[in-house]
């Protein structure tokens, strides 16, 4: 039996004609119902004994109660532009130019899209909504009287010098920190009191939809990012696939997952070039092996892979026991 | 929130299993070897025959 | 007084062409699909007698789950994206929802492995093929767009951490996932379209040109009617 070569690429005319050989009884519409009611058996069955995951949200209150000493140092981050989000780039904000791969720059291309200003709005414009303690009041006006530079000053030196105590108060250097200290103890009271969640959430309106600030603003902290690391969900653990608790995750993200587990990807020097550019790296990855999946019956070698691997001689067990019939 | 039909310790933290930088947590692990065992099933159980062939 | 009826109307009728040549669009359209898609092959009642293998029927499976998922999805949307945070029943939703995911993807991978050992895109099935790769790339992306509705710890670290490898590709500057609104309506009004109409597609596809012949299939030289012919009166 002489095996052609076809465009696409497993040869033989049969595959291009309309059927012309035995057939067999079919029941479509049975076969749909069945499936349906299988499906529904199933999942009613795994719904019922299982159930599914809800871990409570967390918010500005639970982080300020329980971890009074990380959320004080982050207001300070806020204030002196060394955040994160402070330091993120579009589409926030232009304090970075963003990742670029050689010329590929769409970070940059498309600028800032959704304008989060770090020490506006999450610290002073929320204190400012409030009715404050005399002190706070004062630390307020102090600040807004104080030119740019100053207000730079005060704040970076305070977030250096809370860096050196390790975030002990009582060991902090003396120094001209301006309001900030009592900015920051001022976030942190109406953080404790549940008042910041609402302030970041309306932002002065009466709908929102968009949690863009309270998301940037979580994430600069430690709070958000232990809860992931005790459930498994960091990047660099697996953590796209994963789930909380104990249910079964998002298993068909494994490969993208893959990647960040490589240590290239994964280095714990910043300034690796692909360390730094991992996000935008692994997804142009991704997208070419998607690609590829998408376009397999045109790639020669992988598209022969069935070929060469015969597991189809089992699923046409049947039909071929009877071509080699006599 | 009291699920009374829940499995009991559905929501602790699941187990996981490491070799090297490969780390895979039960559930899924589960998941993944149910899928093989099907396909591997689907392909070699024998499929009931049309009433009319010999 | 006596009422008459109306009689009856006998103008004659303006000719109209023979449905077979007629050049009007709807005629047009009405051959075009009746010759790729006749009623034998849209809803068939028998298939080739190869189709016999279990590996076949993770496609359906997969639509099955599908319309779990969007039943289930159907019943959330109606309460709101924070019902089955407070309430039993809408805990239970949820839970079919999650479920019916889990099974979705379990059925439509094995459905995928099955269909590339089967090399099933052969005989110009390419498109069927890339409509189902097109699909399985959409659903991920329609499930993600869920897990960031959840509005829970999930969907927080979800968001956060998502939103960098889609700003780094500039895909953030459009699609901000932190945003609950544009998720919302992504997940449960747009992307269930693109990907129910993409199976719609895809299930035609398959519905027009078969189910692919086994590999190095013999062309048939003996007519159809000699062997396991349902119409054969045994």
């Amino acid at each position: 039996m002489t095996t052609r070569h076809s465009k696409a690429g497993n040869g033989s005319d049969v595959a291009l004609q309309e059927w012309r050989g035995p057939w067999r009884r079919y029941d479509i519409v049975k076969e749909g119902v069945i499936a349906v009611v299988v499906v529904s058996i199933l999942t009613l069955l795994l719904a019922g004994i299982f159930s599914s995951p809800d871990e409570p949200q967390l918010t500005f209150q639970g982080w300020a109660t329980s971890a009074p000493d990380n959320f004080y140092a982050t207001a300070v981050q806020e204030l002196a532009g060394t955040s994160e989000s402070a330091g993120y780039g579009p589409p926030y904000n232009t304090a970075a130019d963003g990742v670029a791969v050689g010329p590929i720059a769409p970070q940059q291309w498309f600028g800032v899209t959704h304008p989060v200003d770090p020490p506006n709005d999450f610290v002073l414009t929320p204190l400012r909504s409030q009715q404050q303690s005399a002190d706070v009041t004062a630390a307020l006006a102090a600040w807004d009287s104080a030119t740019a530079d100053q207000q730079i000053s005060w704040a970076s030196d305070y977030d250096s010098a809370l860096t050196d105590a390790g975030g002990d108060l009582t060991q902090l250097a003396p120094g001209d920190y301006g309001p900030v200290p009592v900015l920051a103890q001022g976030l942190t009271d109406m953080a404790t009191s549940g008042a910041l969640d609402g302030v970041l959430t309306a932002r002065g309106a009466f709908y929102q939809t968009d949690a863009t600030p309270q998301i940037l603003f979580l994430g600069d902290g430690s709070y958000l990012d232990d809860a992931a690391t005790a459930a498994h969900l960091q990047g660099n653990t697996w953590g796209m696939m994963n789930e909380t608790g104990s249910y079964p995750g998002q298993a068909w993200l494994w490969l993208y997952s893959f990647w960040y587990q490589i240590p290239t990807f994964n280095s714990d020097n910043p300034d690796d070039y692909l360390t730094s550019h991992a996000d935008a790296l692994i997804f142009y990855i991704m997208a070419v092996l998607s690609l590829a999946l998408l376009l397999l019956p045109f790639i020669p070698g992988l598209r022969s892979i069935p070929r060469w691997i015969p597991i189809h001689r089992l699923i046409w067990r049947d039909y071929y026991r009877r071509q080699a019939r006599p | 929130m009291d699920q009374t039909y829940q499995v009991a310790g559905m929501n602790d933290p699941a187990t996981y299993l490491s070799w090297g930088w490969l780390s895979i947590s039960l559930p899924n692990l589960i998941v993944i070897v149910l899928m093989v065992v099907l396909f591997v099933l689907a392909i070699v159980l024998p499929f009931p025959k049309d009433r009319d062939q010999s | 007084m006596t009422t008459t009826r109306p009689a009856a109307d006998t103008t004659p009728s303006p000719p109209i062409p023979d449905s077979a040549e007629s050049p009007m669009w709807t005629s047009r359209l009405r051959r075009a699909w009746l010759a790729k898609l006749p009623p034998d092959k849209l809803l068939p009642d028998r298939q080739p007698a190869y189709v016999a293998s279990w590996i076949y029927v993770f496609g359906v499976l997969t639509l099955a789950a599908f319309l779990v998922i969007v039943v289930s999805g159907l019943a959330l949307a109606f309460a709101g994206p924070a019902w089955y945070h407070t309430s039993s029943l809408g805990h239970f939703t949820n839970s079919l929802h999650f479920w019916s995911v889990q099974l979705f993807f379990v059925f439509m991978v094995i459905h995928l492995w099955g269909k590339f050992w089967m090399a099933a895109w052969r005989g110009r099935r390419a498109m069927t093929w890339i409509t189902g790769v097109v699909a399985f790339l959409a659903s991920i992306g329609t499930a993600f767009t869920g897990y960031l509705m959840q509005t829970n710890f999930d969907s927080q670290w979800i968001s956060f951490e998502a939103k960098d490898g889609l700003n780094a590709v500039g895909i953030g500057a459009f699609f901000n996932v932190t945003n609950l609104g544009q998720v919302l309506l992504l997940h449960a009004c747009l992307l269930p379209l693109v990907v129910g109409a993409i199976v719609v597609w895809h299930v035609l596809l398959v519905r027009r040109h078969g189910v692919v012949p086994p590999i190095d299939a013999v062309p048939v030289t003996q007519p159809a009617d000699t062997i396991g012919d349902p119409e054969v009166p045994r």
